[in-house]
């Protein structure tokens, strides 16, 4: 029996001060968060209202026209019961707009474009608002690759990425999430019908485990299969991890002189704070 | 002897010696106002610890006026500090530096550098190369940074070179969930150890870990005072900035050793006997593995 720990009140009380030293420490007070309706980004903006003070935190819906109608309505009531404040920014004209030129695109280039143009709301919504942009990635979407890079998963700083969905889940039902939020099924709703399983094949509460033995734990292929794996889940894991790897770093830099940014130039990015 | 033993435990600013130094001389003038004897700060408190390329930038010569700063606030109550020290042939060192009565009583370099996981420390520092007790007004203490307690020959050292308390300067990061437990996983290793140091080697282990976050990564807190029956005469809070401040009667080290004589009992020749024929043995150099491929060639050569 694979369990993986969860410790809600100490890893709340981790995120909590995270947040607060994270924010604080730039001479900032306040974050904004794309509120999308789901668990993830639910658990983020609460956790922030904790830290900040719910004054201090603005979520932004951002729907699109085919966006689930529970989508937004899950997003207002975690507003309300957090107490922040929202703001509803309809992506819908400037998301067609671009694809009346390219009216051939498929289903994953319009959901880039639109994670995309979400995150440039927010962007512009942090520099208005004089705030910092919260992530709300989690481990196991940032380990498999399954996010749009540079869309929802950029951000400032992100409390949820070193957490697994399955502790995403644990986390959220402890700090209160709307429990129509935690128990809905994950879904990425960038189009109709779409539910991140459905999508990727697995559950995520398989998939975890894996990953918790995998790369918490560095159980090697062999241990993995003699945890009951099977050895073609395995590959497929870890060929989703190997190949999204670029999504976790910074872009390539061909080095040319003596000191390269992130390769001999290394700083902190809280340097001097 | 009775003192009464402080540690202030800080965030610093990462990389910003004049903030340090405010930070430094508030806490100090605390622990004056509360009749400390002796101030402990964290590791590299004056510096912040994720310092990678600013290592030089923050390093400091023990002429320098930032050190002649110390010196004068040691007149108001005698404290460690935790420092990048750069000696005369520039070599960069993770160091802490004891100050008492306007002077500098001891340096400790620190030994075990972790370059591993999340650490990096041997890439920016020069390890230090002796483990000493030194005499304070006290008595007899010893220095010991961080990992390097994660090396039981540190302390042993420590306690046979007379030590009666151990300082450790410590920027502990948090790591590690485990359900049911209201501390991370390495918090409760390190309690674990502080105790066991405490009773095996009776004496006080006096615990000085940092707080807050750099980069995402959070320091425990979490500083504490652990007497030579293993009592804790003092905890600071976990995760947040704190400050104690306990009396540590050091005739309990005398208590403590005429019960259980462990330490005079301890057979040092045998030690040192036993230390230099492992030394010597053919088993504890690596040996070179035959495997098939390449390595299998390389180690036909070298042989």
């Amino acid at each position: 029996m694979i369990q993986i720990p969860t410790n809600t009140a100490l890893v709340r009380q981790i995120l909590v001060a995270f947040i607060r030293n994270e924010v604080l420490k730039t001479g900032l007070a306040r974050v904004v968060v794309g509120l999308s309706g789901g668990v993830d980004s639910a658990l983020s903006a609460m956790l922030a209202a904790e830290a900040l003070g719910a004054k201090n935190v603005l979520g932004v819906l951002m729907p699109y026209k085919s966006s689930h109608p529970d989508s937004q309505a899950h997003a207002e009531m975690v507003a309300q019961k957090s107490g922040i404040e929202s703001l509803l920014v309809e992506i819908t004209p400037q998301i067609d707009c671009y694809f009346e030129k390219f009216p051939d695109a498929d289903a994953r280039r319009r959901g880039n474009k639109m994670a995309r143009e979400r995150m440039t709301i927010l962007y512009d919504q942090s520099m208005r608002w004089n705030a910092l942009v919260l992530g709300t990635s989690n481990k196991t979407e940032l380990l498999l690759g399954y996010g749009t890079l540079h869309g929802d998963m950029a951000s400032a700083i992100n409390p949820l990425g070193d957490l697994y969905k399955t502790q995403v889940w644990a986390l959220s039902e402890a700090v209160g999430v709307p429990q129509v939020i935690v128990s809905k099924e994950p879904s990425a709703d960038l189009w109709s019908g779409q539910t991140d399983e459905g999508e990727m094949g697995f559950a995520y509460r398989e998939v975890d485990k894996l990953l918790y033995l995998m790369v918490d734990q560095r159980y090697t292929r062999a241990e993995l299969a003699g945890a009951g794996f099977s050895e073609r889940f395995i590959d497929d894991i870890a060929a989703r991890i190997m190949n999204s790897q670029f999504k976790r770093r910074l872009p390539v830099i061909a080095k040319v002189s003596q000191r390269t940014i992130d390769r001999d130039f290394r700083y902190s990015r809280d340097w001097g704070k | 002897m009775s003192i009464r033993i402080a540690i202030g435990q800080v965030n610093p600013r990462l990389g910003d010696l004049q903030a340090n130094l405010a930070l430094y001389e508030q806490r100090i003038g605390r622990a004056a106002a509360e009749n400390a004897d002796l101030l402990l700060f964290p590791e590299l408190s004056l510096t912040g610890y994720m310092l990678r390329d600013t290592v030089p930038e923050v390093a400091l010569k023990l002429d320098s006026p930032e050190i002649k700063q110390l010196m004068a606030l040691s007149r108001k109550v005698a404290f460690a500090a935790g420092l990048v020290e750069e000696s005369a042939d520039h070599r960069f060192f993770n160091s802490a530096v004891y100050f008492e009565d306007g002077e500098i009583r001891h340096v400790h370099r620190k030994v075990y550098l972790p370059t591993y996981g999340m650490f990096d420390e041997q890439r920016y520092f020069a390890r230090g190369d002796r483990v000493r007790a030194f005499d304070s007004k006290f008595g007899r203490l010893a220095l010991l940074i961080c990992e390097d307690l994660w090396h039981p020959s540190t302390i042993y050292l420590a306690a046979l070179d007379g030590a009666l308390a151990v300082l450790c300067p410590s920027a502990s990061p948090l790591r590690g969930i485990v359900d049911q437990q209201i501390q991370d996983d390495n918090a409760r290793y390190w309690e674990m150890i502080n105790r066991v140091y405490a009773e095996t080697y009776s004496l006080f282990m006096i615990y000085g870990n940092r707080c807050g976050f750099e980069d995402g990564v959070g320091f425990w807190g979490g500083s504490e005072i652990i007497d030579p029956f293993g009592q804790r005469l003092a905890k600071a809070r976990y995760y947040d900035e704190d400050f104690i401040a306990v009396d540590a009667g050091f005739e309990a080290v005398r208590r403590k050793r005429t019960m259980s004589p462990l330490l005079r009992d301890e057979d040092l020749d045998l030690t040192i006997n036993e230390l230099m024929r492992i030394r010597e043995r053919p088993a504890a150099k690596p040996r070179l593995k035959r495997r098939p491929g390449w390595a299998a060639k390389s180690a036909k050569k070298v042989l």
